[in-house]
């Protein structure tokens, strides 16, 4: 027997979104083709394969490098991202002694125009609540073990400035091309939370 | 809780009702992160629609604001919010807005649907003495090396002051561009541009000797939420 104190199972999410969809079709409000239209070309534009030109080029010209570090905006508009999405962007340069690692601990804001949107464990709670408290242990978990040398600063984007991590250059990659280090430079090592690694 | 008039959103006296189960920094209980490897941008149909009609309620529609937007994901049902998935979290924001503006209506929602459409709690509302009390200075009352104290918050709508660092000192390290107050334009109201602060709190400022020495957090802040500390 039902309690009807007890409210009733929601709809599946895929039934509640497809109603919402077509409620606002009816009413004459979605324009012909726009949930198509507006969101194919973001998934295929905001792509961490951006990022990854970005750091590319920082790792092989070191007057973009300053340039990428005094004003990333700008930097970036060079390489033809503009950042639609980005009104403050804060570079994050990994040295030997300092690591960046970023989150948003109230929601999952990222930079998306460099680093797409954001995977599912950038957005789950227990990275959300444990990165601010126990940053170590959760890299550590995460594959990324940081010496003790290395001081670790964590960015919460609770503003709206979004951050990239500007990871160390791996050793054994002298004489690489632009592409071929932009192969290796992952979205995880992008927002801090792994070192990029050859092969 | 008693909603009187005249309640100071800033203000050290008043108990906050249960709400800010998105204020997750530093909460304890949490296990390991999963790492997907190859993710695909959408694992679902629904997830690409979902994220299509935000864009469609924020650009197209202008029905709401992002502040308003992510305000709405905060209201959501503390036990919905953990048991939802992100996407789904962004349509219940999306429902809930459109049906809060007159733009759609729940029934018609729950008809179609063929079931229930949980939406977000109201807003609460907040008082003209909450605009006064987060006046902002120009020009930019902080400089970098400044010392800074995050006021001790007690919000009951929207904030962008994540609960760990409230009444917590830490150093400004950046001075970023002014934005919109998120306290005023996350409830529809009109808001003042003020200057936002990069600021680094060491983490033993924030979590005591649980936190390493050496180690930071830095956070962004409006105006608003800092007193200076001297």
């Amino acid at each position: 027997m039902s309690d009807p104190r007890q409210p009733k199972p929601a709809a599946p999410i895929a039934a509640r979104v497809a109603a919402l969809e077509e409620a606002l079709t009816d009413a004459g409000l979605v324009p012909e083709g726009y949930l198509d239209d507006a969101t194919a070309p973001m998934e295929e534009a905001l792509s961490p394969r951006n990022g990854a030109r970005v750091v590319a080029r920082a790792w092989t010209d070191p007057a973009y490098r300053a340039r990428l570090l005094a004003d990333g905006a700008r930097a970036c508009a060079e390489l033809g991202y503009e950042l639609p999405y980005e009104t403050s962007i804060v570079i994050l340069e990994n040295t030997a002694t300092v690591h960046h690692a970023i989150v948003c601990t109230q929601c999952s804001c990222t930079a998306w125009s460099l680093l797409g949107l954001p995977p599912d464990w950038y957005k789950s709670p227990e990275y959300r609540a444990r990165l601010v408290r126990e940053p170590r242990a959760l890299l550590r978990e995460m594959g990324l073990d940081l010496p003790e040398s290395v001081a670790l600063k964590v960015w919460d984007t609770s503003g709206e400035t979004r951050y990239m991590v500007l990871p160390l250059r791996p050793e054994g990659t002298e004489g690489w091309s632009e592409e071929q280090l932009a192969a290796i430079v992952t979205r995880e090592a992008m927002i801090g939370v792994a070192r990029v690694s050859v092969g | 809780m008693v909603d009187s008039p005249g309640a100071l959103v800033i203000g050290p006296a008043r108990e906050r009702r249960l709400e800010g189960i998105h204020d997750l920094g530093g909460m304890s209980g949490f296990g390991a992160v999963e790492v997907e490897r190859a993710e695909p941008v959408f694992h679902e149909h629904w997830e690409r629609r979902a994220f299509g009609l935000n864009t469609l309620g924020l650009a197209v529609l202008r029905a709401y604001n992002v502040h308003e937007y992510r305000h709405a994901v905060e209201r959501m049902e503390p036990a919905h919010y953990l048991a939802a998935s992100y996407y789904e979290r962004w349509f219940t924001a999306v429902a809930s807005l459109l049906v809060e503006k007159g733009v759609v209506t729940r029934e018609d929602l729950e008809r179609r649907a063929g079931g229930r459409v949980p939406l977000s709690r109201p807003a609460t509302s907040i008082t003209a003495t909450d605009a006064s009390a987060m006046r902002a200075e120009m020009p930019a009352r902080f400089t970098v090396g400044d010392g800074v104290r995050v006021r001790d918050m007690r919000t009951r709508g929207h904030t962008r002051a994540p609960r760990y660092v409230h009444g917590k000192r830490g150093v400004v390290v950046r001075v970023a561009p002014t934005f919109l107050l998120p306290d005023l334009a996350g409830h529809g109201r009109r808001a003042p541009h003020e200057w936002t602060y990069q600021v680094e709190f060491p983490a033993t400022e924030l979590w005591g000797a649980e936190g390493r020495h050496g180690d930071t957090v830095v956070v962004d802040l409006w105006e608003s939420y800092l007193e200076a500390d001297t």
